[in-house]
């Protein structure tokens, strides 16, 4: 899958364009296949004094509902200039319950007044008898739960006019009730929904060594043509009771050399995608992490032959 | 009990089992294994509450308030996924939270706190300026109807503690040593720009802030504000137009 990667060359590298405003809703489509990070106040300014560094940024929906203050303006602003993903953490579309209606209608709002290139969610769930537990929690693969999840997410798709990226969730259990394995899930979800992916290769790697998988195998049988973006993050590595290492998605470290690797072959099978480096915690100066979102560039532009101009 | 609620049960109590049905590859207890969600949830909704009221924490350490906030969200976990709203019912937890008795401004200092959170996400609205208000000035005779309400983002807190003196003191304003901690004062909470500021009302500006918060005639609360004999109407007035803390007028202000 090759998305457009002029849009980013262009316009967006030009702070000039930026101050007027030029990206217009016209001028927004996919994400550009460049290299991307989290945004964190701590970088409002810094994004905001280097314009066209990055391809993108990616914000949790949730970080952005309050009424008013900094949050909006900040966004308003580096929106203005640069590609934007909302990738929501709190939809639960993975939970047993009906969607939040509420919880949707905020999301609603929130894509009209951004509208980013791109919208995500993951396959989990996070609130149950009106508890919102604060993780993305895992669920068993059964038909039931397929049907669930496929009727939730065209519901969000209906809501929001707009097709979804799902994300591959990192875990640490497995459910006896479990009739298919997670890439035959998700397969059968894209499927029968239509939505995209959000490939995030340290999840697949960390779901990979904590279930006593082969992480290559498992890309493998994904539905890698629905890529819409990829995410790319740190582990910390724990045992588990038998001193099996236990890898937990911590978002707290650089991301590792073994998820490099399976991050240049999914981009030798589908060409270059807007890749991001998640980091959540210990995060470090915008230069730091600018540095690293720059080795997915590099390797993004190496797969991309016809982008020269970016490259140099 | 569906999967998920059982689920949901043992991750908020430690004493509850691990739910059945968990599998692991290697055939190892799965105990492990969901201790990694259980951990997760403690320490992301201990680290909201955290950031959220960092003077309380200092205040009593942060062994303490971990431990506060761990029955907290056992008893309160959050009921929405925004949660910079988490805090909205801490304040009262610590109010009735038995070992916070110690410090009997603790809780005065969480609802500081949660003011500030509440106003750095207010809605943006504009502020009453000082020449909006300054024909109004002209007619002294209906200045006493006049209804003012304070600005989305201002808040005031009437406390029986110096908690703005505290508060200050933990931000490198005063010294901690000096500060009467039974000292009554009341603050006001505000958003001039992008960052909330904390300010000392003077006497009786807290009843009077409070008054026209809950949207009583200028009349009303420079009344209720006379109860303390050294209040100044004039001072009171100046200060919340000075700082952007009231709204701007809508047309059926004034009557
Ligand atoms: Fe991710």
């Amino acid at each position: 899958m090759t998305l457009p990667i002029e849009t980013s060359s262009s316009s967006l590298r030009s702070e000039s364009a930026c101050r007027g405003g030029a990206l217009g809703p016209a001028a927004r489509g996919h994400l550009p296949a460049r290299a991307g990070v989290g945004l964190k106040p701590q970088h409002f300014q810094d994004i905001l004094d280097s314009p066209g560094e990055l391809g993108f940024f990616e914000v949790h929906a949730e970080n952005y509902m309050g009424a008013g203050g900094p949050m909006h303006h900040w966004l308003t602003r580096i929106r203005e200039c640069h590609p934007l993903s909302v990738h929501g953490v709190g939809l639960s579309i993975g939970g047993q319950e009906p969607l939040d209606a509420a919880h949707l209608a905020r999301l609603r709002i929130l894509l009209a007044r951004y509208e980013p290139e791109a919208f995500s969610e993951h396959l989990a769930w996070s609130t149950h008898a009106g508890a919102y537990l604060a993780d993305l929690l895992p669920l068993a693969y059964d038909g039931r739960s397929l049907r669930r999840v496929c009727e939730h997410i065209d519901e969000v798709q209906m809501a929001l006019g707009r097709r979804m990226l799902l994300e591959n969730p990192a875990t640490y259990v497995e459910f006896a009730d479990s009739t298919m394995s997670e890439a035959d899930f998700i397969t059968e979800v894209v499927r029968r929904t239509g939505c995209g992916l959000l490939l995030d290769v340290n999840n697949a790697y960390v779901s990979a060594v904590n279930h006593g998988c082969d992480a290559a195998a498992f890309l493998a049988a994904l539905p890698l043509e629905a890529v819409g973006e990829i995410h790319l993050a740190g582990f910390a590595v724990d045992r588990d009771a038998a001193g099996e290492p236990l890898l937990i998605d911590s978002h707290g470290s650089p991301v590792a050399d073994a998820v490099w690797t399976l991050y240049e072959e999914v981009l030798q099978r589908i060409g270059p995608v807007a890749t991001l480096i998640e980091r959540d915690h210990d995060v470090p100066d915008f230069a730091t992490l600018a540095a690293e979102a720059g080795r997915a560039e590099a390797l993004l532009c190496r797969m991309a032959a016809s982008t020269a101009e970016v490259c140099a | 009990m569906t999967a998920h609620a059982a689920f949901a049960a043992a991750l908020l109590d430690p004493d509850v089992a691990v739910p059945a049905g968990l599998t692991a590859w290697n055939g190892v207890d799965p105990m492990r294994r969901f201790a990694v969600y259980r951990n997760n949830v403690t320490t992301a909704l201990t680290g909201v509450l955290a950031d959220s009221f960092p003077v309380t924490q200092q205040l009593v350490g942060e062994d303490f308030f971990c431990a506060m906030a761990r029955v907290f969200l056992r008893a309160h976990p959050p009921r929405s996924p925004l949660l910079h709203e988490y805090g909205h019912d801490f304040p009262a937890f610590v109010a009735q939270f038995e070992p916070a008795r110690q410090v009997p401004y603790l809780a005065d200092m969480a609802r500081l706190e949660w003011l500030r959170l509440a106003s750095l996400h207010a809605a943006d609205a504009p502020v009453l300026a000082a020449d909006d208000i300054a024909p109004l000035l002209a007619d002294p005779a209906a200045l006493p109807g006049l209804r003012l309400a304070l600005h989305p983002a201002a808040a005031v807190l009437q406390s029986a503690h110096a908690v703005v003196s505290l508060w200050g003191a933990h931000h490198g304003v005063g010294a901690l040593a000096e500060v009467d901690p039974y000292a009554a004062e009341s603050a006001l909470v505000l958003r001039p720009m992008l960052e909330v500021l904390v300010l000392r009302l003077p006497p009786g500006g807290g009843i009077f802030a409070a008054a026209l918060a809950a949207e009583t005639t200028l009349g009303e609360a420079a009344a209720a504000a006379s109860a303390d004999p050294s209040f100044d109407l004039a001072e009171n007035l100046a200060l919340l137009i000075r700082h952007g803390a009231l709204g701007a007028l809508r047309s059926s202000a004034r009557n």
